[in-house]
C-alpha cells in the first residue's frame, strides 16, 4: 500500500511539472520544471531495482544535461518565451489530440491488466536472491560490454562526432580567418 | 528495514505514466514555437520511453532493458551537445530562436 | 563473467564498417597536419579510405555468394546479400559526396577537413544501419546517419539557410528518433526481446502481448517514416534539402533514404511477418498518398533543388510500393530484389542530376532557379545531354534506369494484389503520377534547350568524372538490368 501511495504521489509531480514545462512562459523556469521531472524518474528507477540507472540519471540527465541547457538560455539571454503561435489552429488540435490519445493509453493500459497483467514471459518474481543483483552496476555492465559490444562502439563514435559538431557549429570562421592573416602578418 | 514487496508497485502503472508523459512532450513539440522548449519537449518524451524500458525490465527481470537505457540517455547527451551548438549559432546571427521566423526559404 | 569471445565478434563479416572507422579517426589527426590551402588532401585520402572498403566489399560479395549470411557482434548485425549489395550503393554514394565537394567546399569558401571525417562517420551508420539485426543496433545507427548529417546541412554556417535547415532538420530528426525509441520500447515490453528474430518468434508465440507491440510497431513506423520522408512526415524535406550545401544534399537524398528503407524492410520483413497483411496495406495507402503529394507539389516548385526534394518524396512513394508488396513471403525476394534495384537506380540518377546542379550554383549559393539551366544546351551540350537522360531516367522513360526500376516496382506489387487487392489502386496511382511527373521533369529539359540564356556552369574534372560515371550507370541499368537485377535478387535477408 505505502507504494502506492508514493508512486502516486511521485506520479503528480512528474506530470505537474511536465505540464508547468508545457506552459511556462520563461525558459529557466521550463528548465527547472523539467530537472523536477528528470528526478522524478530517478525516483521511479529506484522503485523498479534500477539504482544504478537512477544515479546515472541524476547525474547526466538532471545534472549534465539540464546544467547545458540553463547554460545556453543564459548565455543566450532567450528567458522570455511566448505561449502564443502563430497558427491558431495547431494549438485546439494539439490539445483534442493529446486527450485522444491520453484516453488510448488508459484504454490499453485497463486491456492489457484484465488480459492478467503486464508480463506474460516472466512473470514478477518475489524472490530476493534473484531481485538483489538485478540492476546493480555488475549486472548491467556485463551485458553492456557483453552482447552490445556494437551499440556501445558505436555510441563512442557518436560522442566523437558530437564533439566535431559543437566545434565546427559554434566556431565563427571569421575567426578563423583573422588567425590566418595573423599567421601571415607574423611572417 | 521495510519489506521490499511493500512498495512494489506492478510495471504497467509505469508504463501508463510513460505514456502520459510521451504524449505531453509530444504536445510540448507541436504547442512550443521556441527551439529550446521543442528541445526540452523532446528530452521528456525520450525520458517517457526510458522510463517504459525500466519498467518492461523490472517485468522481465531482464536486465537488458536496462541497457537500452544507457545507449538512450547516451544518443540524448549527443543531440543535446549538437543540438545546443547549433541553437547558439543561429541565435548569435538572427537574435532569435522562434521557428516561425524561420522562413528564408518558400515554396 | 563471460566476455564475447572473438569468434562470435567476427570481426571479418564487418570489415568495410572497421576500415571506414578506423580510417576516418586517423584522418581527423591527419587533418591537423594539413596546412588550410591543401584541404583537398584530406579529400583524396578520404577516397584512399572509401576505395579500401569498397576493396573488402568486392572480396565479401563472393565469399557470402557462397555462405549466404554470417552473424557478427553476438547477432547484433547479419551481414547477407542484402547488406552487401546496400553497402555498396553507400560506399558508391560516399565516394560521390567526397567527388562533388572536392571544389564545391573552396568555391564557396567553406573547405574543412571535417567535412570529409563526417561524411566517413555518417556512412558507417548507414552500412551498419543495412545489416542490423537488433532494434537497439536500428536505434544507434540511425542516430549515427543522422547526427553528422545534421552537422553538414550546417556547414554553410554563413549563410542563413543552411543554418536553417540544420535546425529544422535535427528537431524533427529528433522528434522522429523519441517515436522511434518509445515504439522500440513498447515492442520491448510486446514481446520481451529486440531482436528481430526473436521478435518473430514472439509475434507467433502466446506471450505475445499483440496491442503493446501493434502500437510500439506504428511508432516504430512513424520514427522510420520521417527518415525516409514518406507523407506525411516529408515536410522537413524540401527546406532541408535547398538550404543545406549541395553536394551534402545529394549525398542525403540517396544515402540517408537508402538507409532508412534499409532499417524498414529489416524491421518489417524479419521481425513482423506475422501480421504482414496489417503492415502491408498501412505501407501501399503511405505510399499512395507520397506519390500524389511529392508529384503534385514539385510542379509549381521554380528551385531546382526544391523541385527535386519533392521528386525524392514522390520516389519514396514508389519504393514504398515495393516494400508494400513484400509482405506475400512468396514473393518477398522479388519486391526486395525491386527495392535495391531502384534504390540503386535512384542513385546513379540522383547524384548525377544534382551534379549538374551543383556545376550551375554560383558561389555565393544562388543560380539554383531552373531558369539558370536556360542555355546550356548550346554552351554545354554534354552536360545539358546527360541532365536530359537524368530527367528522362528519374520519369521512367526508355532506355534509363529509372524505367526498369519503376517495371520491377510495379511488376512486384501486382504480384501481391492477390493477397491485398488495394496494392492494384496504388500501382495505378503510381502509373498515373509518373505520366504527370514527366510535366515537371521535362520542363527542366525544356528550360536547356528551348530558352536563350547565359548557360554558365562549372565543371570541373571531379564533376565531369562523376557526371560521366552516373550517366554510364543510368544507361547501363536501363539497357542492359539482367545482371544487376540477378544480383539485387539474390539480395535476399538471411
Amino acid at each position: 500500500m505505502i507504494g502506492y501511495i508514493l508512486f502516486g504521489l511521485v506520479a503528480l509531480v512528474a506530470i505537474v511539472s511536465a505540464v508547468g514545462m508545457l506552459l511556462s512562459t520563461n525558459a529557466i523556469h521550463a528548465a527547472l520544471f523539467l530537472v523536477i521531472n528528470l528526478i522524478c524518474i530517478a525516483l521511479f528507477y529506484l522503485g523498479l531495482n534500477a539504482p544504478f540507472l537512477a544515479m546515472v540519471q541524476i547525474t547526466v540527465y538532471a545534472g549534465a544535461i539540464m546544467v547545458l541547457f540553463l547554460f545556453v538560455i543564459m548565455l543566450l539571454g532567450a528567458e522570455q518565451v511566448t505561449l502564443k503561435s502563430q497558427l491558431k489552429w495547431q494549438a485546439p488540435l494539439a490539445i483534442v489530440l493529446a486527450v485522444v490519445m491520453i484516453a488510448a493509453t488508459f484504454l490499453l493500459f485497463f486491456n492489457v491488466q484484465a488480459s492478467g497483467g503486464l508480463s506474460p514471459l516472466a512473470p514478477i518474481s518475489e524472490d530476493p536472491r534473484q531481485t538483489e543483483t538485478f540492476g546493480s552496476p555488475y549486472a548491467v555492465g556485463e551485458v553492456l560490454f557483453g552482447a552490445y559490444l556494437l551499440p556501445f562502439e558505436m555510441t563512442g563514435v557518436l560522442l566523437l562526432v558530437a564533439m566535431i559538431g559543437a566545434i565546427i557549429l559554434t566556431r565563427n570562421e571569421a575567426g578563423g580567418m583573422r588567425d590566418e592573416q595573423r599567421a601571415a602578418s607574423n611572417e | 528495514m521495510l519489506d521490499q514487496a511493500n512498495f512494489l508497485v506492478p510495471p504497467i502503472y509505469y508504463v501508463a505514466l510513460s505514456g502520459i508523459l510521451f504524449i505531453l512532450g509530444m504536445v510540448g513539440v507541436l504547442l512550443r514555437r521556441n527551439a529550446i522548449l521543442i528541445f526540452m519537449s523532446v528530452e521528456l518524451m525520450l525520458n517517457s520511453a526510458n522510463l517504459a524500458f525500466v519498467a518492461f525490465a523490472r517485468s522481465f527481470l531482464d536486465v537488458n532493458g536496462q541497457v537500452f537505457v544507457f545507449f538512450v540517455m547516451t544518443v540524448a547527451a549527443v543531440e543535446v551537445a549538437v543540438g545546443l551548438a547549433l541553437i547558439v549559432a543561429i541565435f548569435r546571427t538572427r537574435r532569435s530562436i522562434d521557428i516561425d521566423e524561420l522562413h528564408s526559404m518558400e515554396g | 563473467m563471460q566476455l564475447p569471445i572473438l569468434e562470435s565478434i567476427n570481426l571479418m563479416a564487418v570489415l568495410p564498417v572497421l576500415i571506414i572507422a578506423g580510417w576516418a579517426c586517423v584522418l581527423l589527426v591527419f587533418d591537423l597536419l594539413i596546412p588550410r590551402s591543401r584541404k583537398h588532401w584530406t579529400a583524396w585520402l578520404a577516397l584512399v579510405g572509401l576505395l579500401g572498403a569498397a576493396v573488402a566489399l568486392f572480396f565479401q560479395i563472393g565469399h557470402f555468394a557462397r555462405l549466404g549470411s554470417e552473424a557478427a557482434f553476438d547477432g547484433m548485425v547479419t551481414v547477407d546479400g542484402f547488406s552487401i549489395f546496400l553497402q555498396v550503393v553507400f560506399v558508391l554514394t560516399a565516394i560521390v559526396g567526397v567527388l562533388l565537394a572536392l571544389d564545391y567546399l573552396p568555391r564557396h569558401g567553406i573547405e574543412r577537413g571535417e567535412y570529409y571525417v563526417l561524411l566517413l562517420f555518417t556512412t558507417i551508420g548507414m552500412m551498419i544501419m543495412s545489416m542490423a539485426a537488433d532494434l537497439i543496433v536500428v536505434f544507434v545507427a540511425l542516430e549515427l546517419l543522422s547526427i553528422p548529417l545534421y552537422i553538414l546541412s550546417g556547414f554553410a554556417g554563413m549563410r542563413e539557410t543552411s543554418e536553417e535547415a540544420a535546425l529544422k532538420y535535427f528537431l524533427l530528426g529528433a522528434f522522429a528518433s523519441s517515436f522511434l525509441v518509445y515504439g522500440i520500447a513498447l515492442t520491448y515490453g510486446g514481446t520481451g526481446t529486440t531482436r528481430l528474430t526473436g521478435i518473430a518468434q514472439a509475434v507467433t508465440s502466446d506471450a505475445l502481448n499483440l496491442p503493446l507491440t501493434t502500437v510500439g510497431m506504428g511508432l516504430l513506423l512513424v520514427g522510420l517514416g520521417f527518415k525516409v520522408a514518406a507523407v506525411p512526415f516529408h515536410m522537413w524535406t524540401p527546406d532541408v534539402y535547398q538550404g543545406a550545401p549541395t553536394p551534402v544534399t545529394a549525398f542525403m537524398s540517396v544515402g540517408a533514404k537508402a538507409g532508412g528503407f534499409a532499417a524498414l524492410i529489416r524491421v518489417l520483413v524479419t521481425a513482423f511477418p506475422a501480421i504482414a497483411s496489417e503492415w502491408g496495406t498501412l505501407i501501399a495507402v503511405i505510399a499512395g498518398l507520397t506519390m500524389l503529394l511529392g508529384n503534385i507539389v514539385a510542379i509549381s516548385q521554380s528551385n531546382i533543388k526544391r523541385m527535386l526534394a519533392y521528386s525524392s518524396i514522390a520516389h519514396a512513394g514508389y519504393i514504398l510500393l515495393a516494400v508494400a508488396a513484400a509482405q506475400r513471403s512468396e514473393n518477398a525476394s522479388f519486391a526486395i530484389g525491386a527495392v535495391v534495384f531502384y534504390l540503386l537506380a535512384y542513385a546513379l540518377t540522383n547524384l548525377g542530376a544534382f551534379t549538374v546542379a551543383i556545376a550551375v550554383e554560383r558561389d555565393d549559393g544562388t543560380g539554383t532557379e531552373i531558369d539558370d539551366f536556360a542555355g546550356l544546351g548550346k554552351t554545354r551540350p554534354w552536360m545539358a545531354l546527360a541532365m536530359a537522360l537524368f530527367m528522362l531516367s528519374l520519369t521512367g522513360m526508355p532506355i534509363s534506369g529509372g524505367l526498369v526500376g519503376k517495371v520491377f516496382v510495379f511488376q512486384a506489387a501486382l504480384q501481391a494484389v492477390p493477397g491485398d487487392p488495394l496494392l492494384l489502386a496504388v500501382v495505378i496511382i503510381g502509373v498515373l503520377t509518373s505520366v504527370v511527373s514527366a510535366f515537371y521533369y521535362l520542363k527542366v529539359i525544356m528550360v536547356m534547350y528551348m530558352r536563350e540564356g547565359e548557360g554558365k556552369a562549372v565543371l570541373p574534372l571531379a564533376l565531369k568524372t562523376v557526371l560521366a560515371a552516373t550517366a554510364f550507370g543510368t544507361l547501363v541499368l536501363g539497357i542492359i538490368p539482367g545482371p544487376v537485377f540477378q544480383m539485387a535478387q539474390r539480395a535476399m535477408l538471411k
